[in-house]
């Protein structure tokens, strides 16, 4: 079977990659900085704040998608707030890029926290007795000893946005050229008679970059341990 | 260096309670496992909580419950060698050793880096992952590390005990140049008894969460022979030998010691009190090598054994004996007696 892929799903392969890549960047300091908080802070309500995190991984990512258009539609609290800056959000690409970063967060922190975890706590206390700042410490060792969790969490996160479609399809919909990405494209595809060879030519080009991500991130894991254990 | 320290901490099935006040430049804390050492060195360096209490240094409060004061750690200036290193396996030898000095104000640094890592020996090792490093090299990078962040106080909670003994006895030099040349102030850890001899001039016994006595090592160790198998240890240190027939004679007293092992310079022996064979007359015609006069200064009780502290030509041996044996040569202080001791029984540490 020859493999075809029009000009629109080149489209959705550079929108599913731009919109990835850019949930994935966004998210990073969020996901550290609350990695950092539910592992080394002594907050009250650590549990509920924990749970609150992980919500939009069991939530249906149509929930998701919905509550996102709530507080972002005109009448919505966040996008009555932006209005007058002229920023909209719902039906274009940055919609697809939240709604990613909502539903990849949990992955991410999930992932960074693991590696923060594995941090022997006497690290941070040499580098406390040594003349560290709690925030010298963070930048210093608990930073750079996460290398490993950060590079997991930003992997899950960015394959986690290359199949989003639940909660993109809600907040961003299914516009050729400006908000479909590859699952959508292949959505409309089985939705179109004729339509099963471009759908399989787009799941190909799935698989092909779910393996590259994995491999990739194989690759560099296992750079950072040989870095670190000789 | 001023340091008064009381403080309580409850945990389940234990509780630590200690109050001890100390002007000594190098302290040691002696206890076995369990006995809350570790915990105390976490509430020194603010990194434990204490309960109810007041840690106080050179006349500044570091922590006081009823003000519910407590400096953080990097106020306090209090270094921290952990028993396995804890080097920041991200960062190479050289960083190591400098996080603390980067962090330290300039008007507060006192050691110089590059003088430091020569007498550490690190020179060629800077370079180098933290993860290529043996043990005995970890422990002298950590000791450097803490060092060159001119701490008021060095605390050492069991620096050596992660060594074999060979590597531990060949690393108490470059503490003792270290603490010599650099006059740092340390509190160190530990369950050995050698270590607080060889190293620590006041020693506070910790028991099960209290302080059971402050005392000096030497009658530490003396008060402390009855119940150990090895007896007491005589720790000799003794200077250039002349080398016969393969052995090694050190000038000792008046006398000498000829012994297997040696090196050129200063060393230090171990002998066992129980290695020491006591007669009355000179012996004849003994294979050991060692025949030294002496007189009984003092003579003391250990459970079935009998402690006798010799005086042989101006420097102490002590050698214990069963107790018939005391009664048959009759020691009492002012006896004359011979000691024996094989040339193999000294065992050489540095």
């Amino acid at each position: 079977m020859m493999m075809t892929l029009t000009p629109q799903d080149i489209d959705a392969i550079w929108l599913s990659a731009r919109v990835a890549v850019t949930a994935t960047l966004f998210a990073l300091p969020f996901g550290f900085a609350v990695a950092y908080l539910l592992v080394y802070s002594r907050l009250p309500g650590k549990l509920f704040f924990d749970g609150l995190v992980n919500l939009p991984l069991v939530l249906p990512p149509v929930v998701v998608g919905y509550l996102l258009l709530l507080a972002l539609g005109e009448q919505g609290w966040l996008g009555s707030l932006l209005k007058p800056l002229g920023i909209r959000i719902i039906f274009t690409w940055k919609a697809a890029v939240l709604a990613s970063m909502v539903v990849g967060f949990p992955l991410m922190v999930r992932a960074i926290r693991l590696g923060m975890e594995e941090i022997d706590g006497r690290l941070i206390q040499a580098s406390r007795t040594l003349g560290a700042h709690w925030y010298d410490t963070l930048f210093t060792v608990i930073l750079p000893l996460s290398g490993r969790g950060i590079l997991a969490g930003a992997t899950l996160m960015f394959a986690r946005s290359l199949g989003e479609f639940g909660a993109t399809i809600i907040v961003a919909g299914n516009i050729p050229g400006v908000t479909q990405t590859i699952p959508l494209a292949i959505y409309d595809y089985t939705n179109t008679p004729g339509g099963d060879r471009l759908a399989l030519g787009l799941c190909l080009v799935s698989i092909l970059l779910a393996l590259a991500v994995l491999m990739g991130n194989e690759g560099l894991l296992r750079r950072f341990g040989s870095r670190r254990r000789p | 260096m001023s340091l008064t320290v009381s403080l309580t901490k409850a945990y389940p099935g234990f509780e630590l309670s200690v109050d001890f006040s100390t002007e000594s430049r190098r302290l040691g804390i002696f206890g076995r496992s369990g006995s809350g050492k570790s915990t105390l060195v976490g509430m020194l360096a603010g990194l434990v909580e204490p309960g109810e209490g007041f840690i106080e240094l050179d006349g500044e409060t570091l922590f006081d419950s009823r003000r519910r004061f407590s400096l953080p750690p990097e106020k306090r200036r209090i270094a921290l060698v952990f028993q396995e290193g804890h080097l920041f396996p991200h960062l190479s030898v050289e960083k190591n050793l400098l996080y603390g000095y980067r962090r330290t104000p300039r008007a507060l640094r006192r050691v110089d880096p590059a003088e430091l890592i020569g007498v550490l020996g690190l020179d060629d090792l800077l370079e180098r992952r933290v993860g290529t490093l043996s043990g005995g090299e970890r422990q002298r990078v950590a000791l450097g590390r803490s060092v060159l962040a001119s701490p008021r106080l060095l605390l050492m909670d069991e620096p050596l005990s992660a060594l074999d003994d060979g590597l531990k006895y060949q690393i108490i030099p470059y503490l003792r140049e270290v603490f010599d040349r650099f006059a740092i102030p340390f509190l160190f850890i530990s369950h050995a008894m050698n270590e607080m001899r060889l190293l620590t001039e006041e020693v506070i016994v910790l028991h099960r969460g209290q302080v059971s006595g402050q005392t000096d090592p030497e009658r530490l160790a003396r008060e402390r022979m009855g119940w150990a198998r090895a007896g007491y240890i005589n720790l000799l240190r003794l200077a250039d030998p002349l080398e016969e027939e393969g052995l090694f004679a050190y000038p000792f007293g008046t006398g000498r010691l000829v012994m297997w092992a040696g090196g050129p310079g200063e060393s230090v022996f171990e002998l066992s009190s129980t290695d020491i064979m006591l007669f009355r007359g000179h012996p004849e015609a003994v294979s050991a090598r060692n025949l030294l006069p002496g007189r009984v200064v003092s003579v003391f009780d250990l459970e079935n054994r009998v402690g006798v502290e010799l005086d042989c030509g101006g420097e102490t041996l002590i050698a214990t004996v069963v107790r018939p044996a005391a009664a048959e040569l009759d020691l009492r202080p002012g006896s004359e007696v011979w000691a024996v001791i094989k040339a193999s029984a000294f065992r050489r540490l540095y």
